[in-house]
């Protein structure tokens, strides 16, 4: 039970045929952290997941939830975790209240205390007032949030979620985050799989990122942005004659390698504290400039940058 | 954060499920109108059809017809349990049920429990109709209940049979199409509408060796006699056979991951 990491994956694979669709992949996850497992479509997060979550058999490698083993212990471990699927798993011709209540004495709750839960679920995920519609008339953000509220029945120390806002629009969507940082600041631990890269950079801890059934790279989003070089600067200086003379100072000052054209200048900085001293150098040495954007890296940038050219 | 661990037992995820089944079927009762409808079909059709040909007329025919149909209605509600579940399967919603530490043949036998409501429905339906056509079982209404839970328990446990059916078959409607087709052939070929003495060796060589032909014979035998015979006691273990053997087979079936 109070084992450090909530969940330890140890050379994970899983073949269909011939085709190795998760190919040795190892990693932990820290208890209370978010961690988000990133990738292109087809990449492996799901076929992951499912091992992990026990719905899936796993060819080889292991997986441990608070120290249990996943293929062993498959029932205690599903007792400590909370699932929400990449297509809403809820009952569709039974109301949401309903659909509550069923899971809530699946999960071993009693009659009056599923009751309760039920309840308490229903106002905070503001379904309330659709309680007893067939879900058929939900819309697909009332479903998630429903699917959501679902797998927090037993307020589980781990929840996770399968691509939780694929197919929302972006008020949903947004909406979607903030119930996940809620649970975050409540102490989950919370593993999601995403292709979006603004959905991983504005969640998680700590980003996994999977291709062609393989692991990229692991490390928190500063991490991984770092890793493509830091903070962009461009800007253009008035007279391109005094164009050497800053390409001198800039190297001086920072380090970093210049590439210019015309009278445009782009370098890196490794901190954007660096931008006021050397602004006043350049002023110093009466260079005037104009244009000058600061541009921090993206995901995006990181993402193309590991999958590029493989898929 | 506390991480808590829960566990129900065995026989209250059962009943969740069933209970969860009986909701679905109340919030679609359209579900009942092929227990419904067909029984009542078939028992106006052929009754009417070859009643005279086959027994010299309608009232005759009845005894003869009135168990066939009754058991033709439970193979085919039995059979509606495994597209049912493969459905079920197909829509995600199982993916949650795999992940609750619940017992793992709670989803099936709760789909099969709530089935009964259907077979029950079925039972009555197919025994009303011959009633209305003129049917007057001699036993009397006590030994009618017998043959109907027997008929129920059988199609019960052949259920089971289907559900495995459904739970290795590709899609619901293959289901659907595969159970369509052992429906009418176990029915057309054993004496559930023709006396088999009319018949060629061959064919009663046939007939016989279906056992379908058994439990429709045990169940005329109990309208007809108002006793317990040979033949139901038969059918009944042959009965609890096909749950022994198919229940494990079908949770090893639904636990295979792939």
């Amino acid at each position: 039970m109070n084992a450090v990491n909530a969940i330890e994956v140890n050379h994970l694979t899983k073949k269909f045929g011939n085709k190795t669709v998760v190919d040795n992949i190892s990693f932990n996850v820290k208890r209370g952290e978010v961690f988000g497992l990133l990738g292109p479509n087809g990449a492996g997060k799901t076929t992951t997941l499912r091992m992990i979550t026990t719905l899936l058999k796993i060819d080889s490698g292991n997986v441990s939830i608070f120290g249990h083993d996943a293929a062993k212990e498959g029932r205690l471990a599903r007792s400590m975790f909370g699932l929400t699927g990449q297509y809403a798993s809820v009952d569709e011709d039974i109301s949401a209240r309903e659909n509550l209540m069923i899971f809530s004495r699946l999960n071993g709750l009693s009659r009056a205390a599923s009751k309760q839960r039920t309840q308490e679920l229903l106002e905070e995920f503001s379904l309330v007032n659709s309680a007893d519609k067939p879900l058929k008339d939900f819309s697909g953000g009332m479903r998630r949030r429903l699917d959501l509220a679902v797998s927090l029945i037993t307020r589980p120390a781990l929840i996770f979620l399968d691509e939780p806002t694929t197919g929302l629009d972006p008020r949903t969507r947004t909406q979607m985050w903030d119930t996940i940082r809620r649970l975050v600041e409540q102490g989950s631990t919370i593993v999601l799989t995403t292709q979006y890269l603004d959905e991983a950079d504005e969640l998680a801890d700590r980003i996994a990122v999977i291709d062609h059934g393989k692991l990229v790279k692991i490390g928190t989003p500063e991490e991984l942005k770092k890793q493509i070089g830091g903070t962009k600067l461009n800007f253009t200086i008035d007279q391109v004659s005094q164009r050497t003379l800053a390409e001198k100072l800039i190297v001086n000052q920072l380090g970093q390698s210049v590439s210019c054209t015309g009278p445009n200048l782009s370098t890196s900085l490794s901190s954007i504290s660096q931008l006021a001293p050397l602004l006043e150098t350049l002023q110093h040495s009466q260079i005037s400039i104009g244009n000058l954007t600061v541009q921090e890296p993206s995901l995006d940038d990181v993402f193309m940058n590991l999958t590029v050219g493989k898929n | 954060m506390e991480v808590q661990t829960h566990r129900g037992n065995i026989v209250m995820n059962t009943a969740t499920m069933a209970y969860r089944n009986l909701l679905k079927t109340i919030h679609n009762p359209d579900q009942f109108m092929d227990v419904i409808v067909q029984p009542i079909m078939f028992m106006l059709m052929f009754g009417y059809l070859f009643g005279g040909a086959i027994s010299g007329n309608v009232k005759s025919y009845l005894p003869t017809i009135v168990p066939g149909i009754l058991i033709q209605t439970m193979l085919s509600a039995a059979s509606g349990s495994g597209s049912q579940i493969r459905e079920d399967l197909d829509s995600g919603v199982f993916d949650r049920f795999k992940s609750l530490p619940m017992a793992h043949i709670a989803p099936l036998a709760g789909q099969l429990f709530a089935d009964i409501l259907r077979l029950v429905i079925a039972t009555i339906t197919s025994l009303t109709a011959g009633y209305i056509m003129g049917w007057r079982p001699v036993a009397g209404f006590g030994w009618v209940v017998v043959s109907g839970l027997l008929a129920i328990f059988t199609g019960w446990a052949i259920s089971w049979i289907f559900a495995l059916l459904g739970l290795l078959a590709k899609s619901a409607s293959s289901v659907q199409s595969f159970s369509l087709m052992i429906m009418l052939t176990l029915t057309f070929l054993s004496n559930a509408f023709i006396p088999v003495s009319t018949l060629s060796k061959t064919m009663k060589f046939i007939v016989y060796m279906n056992p379908i032909t058994y439990v429709i014979t045990a169940v005329r035998q109990i309208l007809a006699t108002g006793s317990w015979t040979h033949e139901a006691v038969l059918v009944l273990i042959f009965g609890i056979g096909i749950v022994a053997v198919f229940a494990p087979l079908t949770v090893w079936a639904y636990n295979r991951n792939n």
